[in-house]
Order: C-alpha cells, then sequence, then structure tokens
C-alpha cells in the first residue's frame, strides 16, 4: 500500500463516522417521511405500505395550524425586528465600546436558559395569579392574559430577541460613521441620515436576523402548547398530535413535508433579497 | 434610548429572575410570596421521578458531549484533506440539520427507528429464538439523535479554530523529526484543545436541555427537560422553579465556561 492509499484511507475513517451520522440519522429519516407521506394509515395507527396523494390532499383539514404558523410566525418576526432594532442601534452607535461587550453578553444570557423554562415563567407571569391579578386589584377589570394569541406572540417575542439584536448590531457596527457625517454635511437632518443611510445599510443584518428567527418560529412547539394553551396551535402542535395521539403517520408525515416546502420556498426568496441587498451595497459603497 | 434598553434587559431577565427567587419561596402557590425556605429544593431532592430523570439526562449528554467531540473533531481533520465536493456535501448536511425544525427531526428519527426496529425484530427471533435481543426506543436511540444535531456544532467550532492556525507549526514540527503521530499529539492537539472543550462544554448543555427530540426518541426514559414538560402540563408548581433553578445553574456555569474556551482564540487569530 502507497503512503497517499494510506493517507487517503486515513481521512476516510476520520470523516466516515460523521457522515454516517448524518446519513443514518437525518438524510435517511428524512427520505422516510417523504415515503410514508404518500402511504396509508395502518388500522391499529403507524404506517400501511402504499401509494396516494390522500395525504397531501387532506392538508386542508389542518388549515387552522398552518393559518396559525403562516400568520403568526411573521407577525412575532416583525414584532421582533421592530422591538430589536433600536436596542442594536442602541448597542452598536450609541454605547462606549467599555460597556458594549457586556451589554451584548447581558442579551444572549437569557437565550441560554432552556426554553421550556422561558416559557414556563411566562406562564406564572401571564397566568390567573401573575399580571391579572395586579391589574384586578388596581381595578383595571378581569383581563385574562394566557391562552391568546397575545401570550404566544410575546413568548415568540421574547424567545428569540437575541438572535434578531446580534445580526442586525453586526451591520450596524460595520457602518462607516463617515458616511454619516457625508450625510450630515449635505444639510440632511438626523431623521433623514437614519432613513436613507442607515437603515439601509442594515437592512442586510434585519433579513439574517429576520430569517433565523422566522425558521424557528414556524417549527415552534413549545410557545403555542403552553402559552396558546390548545387554543392558538402550530403546525408543529398539530405534528405532536397526529404523530402520538392519532398516529396517523402518513397524514402526519405530508403535514412535515409540507412545512419543510413552505420554509424552503420563504428561505430561496429570502436569499435572493439578500444577495440582490448585498449586490447594491458593494455597488453603492466602491 | 437609555431608558429603552433598561426596560428591555428588565423584560429578558425578569421571568428567569422570578423562578430564581420563587425556588426560594415557601408558599404553595408560585406567584404568592409567604417566606424563604429552601422546602422546595428538599422536595424536589427527595423527588425519586425527578432525581432520575436528573441522572438519566445527566448521562445522556455526558454520553453525547464526548461522542459527538471525538467524532465532531474527527471529521473537521478529515474535511481539511477532502476534495471540495465532499467538503459541500458535508457543508449541506450541516446546513440541513440546523435548518430543519427540531420537531421534524425528532418525528423523521422517530418512525426511521421504529420502521428498521419493526423489519429488524422478527427476523432476529427468527434466527434467534428466545435469546434475541428486541431493538426498541431507549438511551441509545436518544444518544444517537443527539450526537446527529451536536455534531453540527462541533465540526463548525472545530474547523473555525483549525482556519485560524498557523500552518508553519506544523512544518516546523515534522522538519524537526516528528511523526505524523507525533506532530498531532503535541503541536496539533494542544492547539486545537480549547475548541474541543468548548464543543464538549456546548454538546452537554444542548443536550442536557433538549426537549424536542428527546420528547419523540426517548422511549419509556424520562429526561430532565421531559419530566418538567409534564410536570407544567399537570399545572404550575414551585418544585419546578426549584429544579429549574437548578439546571439553570448547571447550564449557565458550562457555557460561560465554554464562551471563554473560545475566547481564548481571540488575540492569536
Amino acid at each position: 500500500m502507497t503512503a497517499a492509499t494510506r493517507s487517503r484511507i486515513g481521512t476516510a475513517a476520520m470523516v466516515a463516522p460523521a457522515a454516517l451520522f448524518f446519513i443514518v440519522l437525518l438524510v435517511l429519516p428524512l427520505v422516510v417521511v417523504l415515503v410514508y407521506s404518500f402511504g396509508l394509515r395502518a388500522p391499529a395507527g403507524g404506517y400501511q405500505p402504499g401509494f396516494t396523494l390522500d395525504n397531501y390532499l387532506n392538508l386542508p383539514a389542518r388549515a387552522a395550524a398552518f393559518l396559525n404558523t403562516i400568520t403568526l410566525a411573521p407577525l412575532g418576526t416583525l414584532v421582533t425586528v421592530l422591538i430589536a432594532y433600536p436596542l442594536a442601534y442602541f448597542l452598536a452607535v450609541k454605547v462606549s465600546p467599555r460597556w458594549r461587550t457586556l451589554l451584548l453578553v447581558l442579551v444572549i444570557v437569557p437565550f441560554w436558559a432552556s426554553q421550556l423554562l422561558r416559557i414556563y415563567a411566562w406562564m406564572m407571569i401571564l397566568g390567573n395569579r401573575g399580571i391579572p391579578s395586579l391589574l384586578f386589584a388596581a381595578g383595571l377589570g378581569d383581563i385574562r392574559l394566557l391562552n391568546t394569541p397575545f401570550a404566544v406572540l410575546l413568548g415568540m417575542v421574547y424567545g428569540y430577541l437575541p438572535l434578531m439584536v446580534f445580526p442586525i448590531y453586526v451591520s450596524l457596527e460595520k457602518l462607516d460613521r463617515r458616511l454619516l457625517e457625508a450625510s450630515a454635511d449635505l444639510g440632511a437632518s438626523p431623521f433623514r441620515t437614519f432613513l436613507q443611510v442607515t437603515l439601509p445599510l442594515s437592512l442586510p443584518g434585519v433579513a439574517t436576523g429576520s430569517m433565523l428567527v422566522f425558521i424557528l418560529l414556524m417549527g415552534e412547539f413549545i410557545i403555542p402548547a403552553f402559552l396558546g394553551g390548545g387554543k392558538v396551535f402550530f403546525i408543529g402542535n398539530a405534528l405532536v398530535d397526529l404523530f402520538l395521539q392519532s398516529r396517523n403517520w402518513p397524514f402526519g408525515a405530508a403535514v412535515s413535508v409540507a412545512l419543510v416546502a413552505i420554509m424552503l420556498v420563504v428561505i430561496v426568496i429570502y436569499m435572493r433579497f439578500i444577495l440582490g441587498r448585498s449586490g447594491t451595497r458593494r455597488m453603492v459603497l466602491s | 434610548m437609555r431608558w429603552y434598553a433598561a426596560l428591555i434587559y428588565a423584560f429578558l431577565y425578569l421571568p428567569i429572575a422570578l423562578i430564581v427567587i420563587f425556588s426560594f419561596n415557601s408558599g404553595r402557590y408560585a406567584m404568592d410570596w409567604e417566606g424563604f425556605s429552601l422546602s422546595w429544593y428538599a422536595t424536589a431532592f427527595a423527588n425519586p421521578l425527578a432525581v432520575k430523570a436528573l441522572w438519566t439526562s445527566l448521562t445522556i449528554a455526558a454520553v453525547t458531549a464526548v461522542l459527538a467531540s471525538i467524532l465532531g473533531t474527527l471529521a473537521a481533520l478529515g474535511l481539511e484533506r477532502v476534495t471540495p465536493r465532499v467538503r459541500r456535501s458535508f457543508d449541506a448536511a450541516i446546513y440541513i440539520a440546523v435548518m430543519v425544525p427540531g420537531v421534524v427531526i425528532g418525528i423523521a428519527t422517530l418512525i426511521a427507528f421504529v420502521t428498521v426496529f419493526d423489519a429488524v425484530n422478527p427476523v432476529l427471533a427468527n434466527l434467534l429464538g428466545t435469546a434475541a435481543p428486541k431493538f426498541t426506543m431507549g438511551l441509545p436511540t436518544v444518544i444517537a439523535a443527539h450526537v446527529m444535531f451536536n455534531l453540527a456544532v462541533v465540526v463548525l467550532i472545530v474547523r473555525a479554530r483549525l482556519a485560524g492556525m498557523d500552518k508553519s507549526l506544523l512544518e516546523a514540527s515534522a522538519d524537526l523529526y516528528a511523526t505524523p503521530f507525533g506532530t498531532f499529539r503535541q503541536v496539533m492537539l494542544p492547539l486545537l484543545m480549547p475548541a474541543i472543550l468548548a464543543s464538549l462544554l456546548l454538546s452537554f448543555t444542548f443536550s442536557f436541555e433538549d426537549f424536542i427530540i428527546a420528547f419523540f426518541v426517548a422511549g419509556p426514559n424520562v429526561t430532565l427537560p421531559i419530566y418538567i414538560y409534564s410536570s407544567i402540563r399537570r399545572g404550575i408548581t414551585p418544585e419546578i422553579n426549584a429544579i429549574g433553578t437548578v439546571v439553570l445553574a448547571v447550564s449557565f456555569t458550562l457555557l460561560i465556561l465554554a464562551q471563554y474556551l473560545l475566547r481564548e482564540r481571540a488575540p492569536r487569530a
């Protein structure tokens, strides 16, 4: 055996175990889901081989879950952008470098805590013994907060705010301050400078953050389960129900495929958008 | 602007602070403060189900972290020497692992395992009779699924470190007549150590905190997040605050350590 062959075998032996994990536990299962989505439900639940499009034609039966997801996920993303942007702007532009690192770390720390626990904390806060009881005591009436779309939206914003702040911060931090001075020298008001210089140049960060958050929100399960209380459910909740309760695997598989397909379409459109953006940016700056 | 930032920080920390504060509450209700007490910690640690769940989670996280770190480091090193095409397919797998929602990965893994087991078990029973092993969902299936999603993280971390490494050190070592293994052990490994340790801590934390994938593939085993999930479904109890505070303390300690190890790289890069 030559040294080259030996080294090639060595390389293969190093990469193979990880590759095997990805093939057996990622690619193969996803293929199985695709195959099952065309299959039949076994009488006792589970899967029975077959070929039918019924599962896909049946998707409207879960229209409510799809509708909730494709309205609340983008809405949650939008609200998260609106709340994250001023904070990212503050951190990148207004804070002195001495405090910046500490404040940035403080944004990410809550994100480290288990999602389950953070959502549980909001159940305490929004539950009848939490804010509503304070409001009631203040004479503001009996307001229900938990198990409403508001609670789900709040949980989504809370859960993913750090993921949005970071990319926006990065694009704002890269911003060339001389452009702002130039804009001011040319007589633009600070607000106009923000609208015409700062905001457009930070859009790639907004786009990246939005994509990250949107992807995670589309697959969300815990937030609607705990804060939506079975009233505001997502595709993720429909999937858990289909696989673990009704054991209708082929239909669940079709719902999974539809979810991933919707995400792929949105991502492809988004990628175009980001690439288009950075293209114009490069032209502007050169 | 400053007030706005303060408000957001309050929003970010209030829920976590409440969990910690109310874990020391002596009262029965989560949101009524009745005095300081450690009784809920005592309750939690006297609860055999909670303690067993904790051990299950620790075992899964430890095995996952070790396996993912070793296999991920090996893969990252090997990927330096493969054709661009192999590297691209590997990147694609990492991308899919990160992008596909956890709930879909959990479901897909569940039905793939069940399908394979249902096919293999009767064959084994036929061949070996009553002595045949019967494959079911359990610790190995959770660990395998966790290793898969942590591999993506480990490979990314170790590759970042490799990219920042001074290759002339390896050449110098070879010039000084070190064997390839000697170079690996005495030059490469020490340089990679911070990244490997960070991978170990991050994989441990991700595995320890994972709910959604374990929920599908753990079989009858209850991990700590699964225990917390089912307790919450039964209703809010202060015991969860105590367990939650312990989990927070463990996770934060490990993540701060990982962060520290990864930062070591910055001045040299």
